[in-house]
């Protein structure tokens, strides 16, 4: 009888550690990007996710990090490099070209009107889509050192926080779903 | 499936294309209660293939696909 119950409780113990094993219906993606394009197609993918009943974890970093700039915030207090890079790179959503047929912005400007005209969504539109539907940002706080970035500059979004690579790789493990764009 | 299936709420998707007619379905359908049906009204062509799978990893019912003209409409059961 005792040996049972130790049986049991060996196959209980051996359940619960497969159970840990077994990875959450969540999606975790790595937006390193700055393609208007590739980054409109990661948000696509992540409101539909969580249409679908996915939870969604994106993670900008490099060149995907300046899309998350707000164009009507300014941050002082950077040094030369931070100043030129921030001018340099785009600020924000409105100023990101397409990564084919760009033709010095007149390709990102045709795509757009034609976007408009067949009703896709913008990626502005996508981004407060990604906001009402729960979806989780993370900043990578070293590309964000990296490029001279504030906090301050960065976009009004209610779940976003900043991380390195440890929080993005702890949710990857956890998600069936892990994409790099 | 030839009976009259009861309607509870229309979603009018008219013109929007992907992902725009699952993510407004997936909202839409937490208006009715569960048990209730929604009517889904898609240009979208890509919806004939995606509504199936919608339902299918949302965990609803999808009740009748009905494509007589551009509009293509989607009865969906809400079962969570």
């Amino acid at each position: 009888m005792q040996n049972i119950e130790a049986q049991i409780e060996e196959l209980k113990s051996q359940i619960s550690a497969m159970d840990k094993k077994i990875p959450s219906n969540k999606i975790s993606m790595i937006v390193f990007s700055g393609d208007m394009d590739k980054v409109l197609a990661a948000f696509v993918i992540a409101t539909g996710a969580v249409a679908m009943g996915m939870e969604v974890v994106m993670f900008f970093t490099f060149w995907g990090t300046p899309i998350l700039r707000d164009k009507n915030k300014k941050a002082g207090g950077k040094d030369t490099m931070g100043k030129m890079f921030g001018a340099m790179l785009p600020k924000g959503t409105c100023e990101v070209k397409l990564s084919k047929m760009n033709m010095g912005g007149m390709g990102t400007a045709m795509m757009k009107s034609l976007m408009k005209k067949k009703n896709v969504a913008s990626l502005e539109q996508m981004i407060e889509m990604a906001q009402e539907f729960g979806v989780q940002i993370y900043v990578c706080e070293m590309s964000m050192d990296l490029m001279g970035f504030k906090r301050e500059e960065m976009i009004d979004y209610s779940q976003l926080s900043y991380c390195g690579v440890a929080t993005f790789l702890e949710q990857a493990k956890d998600s069936r779903i892990q994409l790099f764009i | 499936m030839n009976e009259e299936i009861k309607v509870d709420k229309t979603l009018d998707l008219k013109g929007l294309p992907c992902p725009m007619p699952i993510l407004k379905t997936s909202r839409g359908i937490k208006e009715v209660e569960i048990g209730q049906v929604i009517e889904v009204l898609s240009t979208d062509p890509g919806s004939l293939a995606d509504f199936p799978s919608w339902t299918r990893s949302s965990g609803n019912e999808l009740l009748k696909t009905d494509q007589s003209g551009e509009v293509t409409k989607f009865y969906i059961k809400r079962l969570v």
